[in-house]
């Protein structure tokens, strides 16, 4: 058995990769709280208990339902899409007109409420959920055995990513959405129906948080208090990378998960905190975050 | 924006000042004989706890959203200097104000690079570092957490025995009006005047050629010291510090006090912090696993519907700032 810088390759490659498939979801979150900030002004901390009901939602189907991964993984996000329709339009849309403070207090109260009914009802502690059958194994590389649903997460949010970006980047609906994040007003004025572009914007974005949630369900448990503190470090990645950019909240989620599989095997007492060090040191050397304009 | 309608230019104290802080010290120094000391104790702690937070975000607008890293580390601070250096407890508790100014400095410092919203990302960010580094620390006492143990002659300034619960309950009395009237002196000052300036405006402030960052960093470190006091006081009463007192619920729990009491106003912490930490106590035995469901619910009525608070309704009714 060789070794590379000390450490054995298995362990390497393996917290590599589990670094990765946490990049790919800190990327889907921050990517979400992101457009949902460019839109609404609201930075939403339920996003974290949003992928946990995506993942619980995930488990009932199965339990409940008899549906499995495959069909959750569509159903999942549009069930929490629909919750969070009801969300913006019952709630949040009342809070635009004030201070930014206001729609965060509101969504961590529902953040609350959420992990609270979850946990009331489930537990704390958390639910296996199966890898699907097409995906269960490994192929052995050479260097390492690659999980084949983990590879399949890698490449999958990965592809979800680019989507999105290429949806508001390069479509007429992105547009609209981008003009409509420049000046709400004028794009109104051009016959453009705002407000439920906002709603659905919000559906988009929570949506995205659940399709993690169903991604993660087989590799982590399911539990209640699986989103709460992810979403934490997904902020902490959404200060380092800046809200402003699509392409960079991808690269910053994707590249901090990574030196967080780094960490663990190089220096594990640290592997918790390493974000929030970055986080620090972005600060004091470009305080708007890497990809992030100076407002 | 929320109820600021404090005149700028107030000279001296109003009266009707005067007549709800004698009516609250009336209350609260009745109170013990109604209600179990320690309980109220508690209470206070958490009053206090409240009203620096609202330091922050009703006299400079900022939002702290990591208030739990200093009532934690000053918390296991004053834990610490109890249990292993058997410091006597006003010791303990001025060592945990060094220590969670010091933090104040550290998190300030970074998180005033940043505005807004993200203001509130960072410091929760960092809150939630302190707690990591409170799970793993040796001296915290991980999971366990710390306490004072029993031979512990819980003795304050030579003559207090914090074991009676009277005695315990007048010595929280004391430390929370001294914090009480300490932050009442600070928005009341020339520089809580700039304060205020600083959340109503502040390109202008900036443009008028005052130091924004220094004084927002200086609040900053005033509200996380007044925090530590708060929680390093909490040890001597709870008999320990835990990973409670660091993790953010307790961060979102101090920013619910403020809301519901009034943010911006001087006594509406106190009013939240009464409400809240006696619905959850009334709570805790009746509907346990609920409480969070409940708080959260709190939160959302508060924000859609409630925003001035139990203390800025009462303002407003009596066209008066509280």
């Amino acid at each position: 058995m060789f070794e590379l810088l000390g450490v054995p390759p298995q362990a390497l490659f393996g917290q590599l990769l589990l670094g990765l498939i946490n990049g790919a979801f800190y990327a889907m979150l921050s990517l979400g709280l992101a457009v949902i900030f460019g839109m609404l002004n609201v930075v939403n901390f339920a996003h974290g208990a949003l992928y946990m009901s995506g993942a619980f939602a995930a488990w009932l189907l199965l339990e409940k339902l008899g549906l499995g991964y495959w069909p959750a993984l569509v159903l999942s996000p549009l069930a929490v899409a629909a919750l969070g329709i009801v969300i913006e339009r019952t709630m949040l849309r009342w809070l635009y007109q004030l201070d930014h403070l206001y729609g965060l207090l509101l969504t961590f109260g529902l953040a609350l409420v959420i992990q609270g009914l979850f946990r009331n009802e489930y537990g704390s502690s958390g639910q296996p959920y199966q890898i699907p059958e097409m995906l269960q194994g490994t192929r052995n590389l050479g260097f390492m055995f690659l999980p084949n649903y983990r590879a399949w997460v890698v490449v999958a949010s990965l592809a979800v990513c680019i989507g999105t970006w290429f949806l508001i980047e390069r479509t007429k609906l992105g547009a609209y959405l981008r003009a409509a994040t420049e000046n709400p007003a004028l794009v109104q004025a051009f016959g453009i129906n705002v407000p439920r572009m906002l709603t659905l914007t919000y559906a988009g974005g929570v949506a995205l948080a659940a399709l993690a949630g169903v991604m993660a369900a087989p590799i982590y448990n399911v539990s209640p208090q699986m989103g709460g503190d992810l979403i934490i470090i997904v902020f902490a990645v959404v200060v380092i990378g800046g809200m402003g950019s699509i392409l960079g909240s991808i690269v910053t989620g994707f590249g901090l998960g990574v030196i967080e599989g780094l960490t663990k095997v190089f220096f594990p007492e640290a592997s918790n905190t390493v974000i929030f060090v970055i986080m620090a040191i972005v600060l004091l050397i470009k305080p708007a975050g890497l990809f992030g304009r100076t407002a | 924006m929320m109820a600021h309608s404090q005149a700028l230019t107030s000279t001296g104290t109003p009266w009707h000042h005067y007549v709800a802080f004698a009516a609250m010290a009336a209350l609260l120094a009745a109170a013990p004989f109604q209600v179990y000391p320690v309980f109220l104790a508690k209470l206070l702690c958490f009053a206090l706890f409240a009203c620096a937070f609202n330091l922050l975000i009703g006299f400079v607008g900022l939002l702290s959203f990591g208030h739990a890293a200093f009532w934690g580390a000053a918390a296991y601070a004053s834990a610490h200097a109890a249990a292993k250096w058997g410091l006597p407890p006003e010791l303990c508790i001025v060592f945990a104000v060094l220590v969670s100014a010091a933090l104040g400095a550290v998190i300030g410092g970074l998180a005033i690079r940043r505005q807004g919203i993200y203001f509130a990302m960072i410091t929760l960010a960092f809150a939630q570092m302190v707690f990591f580094f409170a799970l793993q620390a040796k001296f915290t006492g991980g999971e366990d957490g710390l306490q004072i143990p029993t031979a512990y002659p819980r003795m304050a300034l030579g003559v207090l025995n914090l074991r009676d619960n009277f005695t315990l309950y007048w010595f929280v009395f004391g430390i929370f009006l001294l914090g009480f009237l300490v932050i009442y002196r600070i928005v009341h000052s020339p520089f809580g005047q700039v304060l205020k300036a600083i959340r109503e405006n502040e390109p202008r402030a900036i443009s008028l050629g005052y130091h924004v960052d220094r004084h927002k960093l200086v609040a900053f470190m005033l509200s996380a010291a007044l925090a530590g006091l708060a929680g390093g006081t909490k040890v001597f009463v709870a008999g320990s510090a835990s990973l409670t007192d660091v993790n953010w619920p307790m961060s979102g729990e101090v920013v619910l006090m403020a809301l519901l009491g009034g943010m911006g106003t001087i006594f509406g912490p106190v009013a939240g912090a009464v409400v809240l930490v006696s619905i959850e106590d009334f709570l805790a035995e009746r509907a346990g696993a609920w409480v969070t469901v409940i708080q959260g619910g709190i939160f959302v009525l508060c924000v859609l519907a409630f925003r001035r608070g139990i203390v800025g309704e009462i303002a407003r009714l009596i066209k008066k700032p509280l």
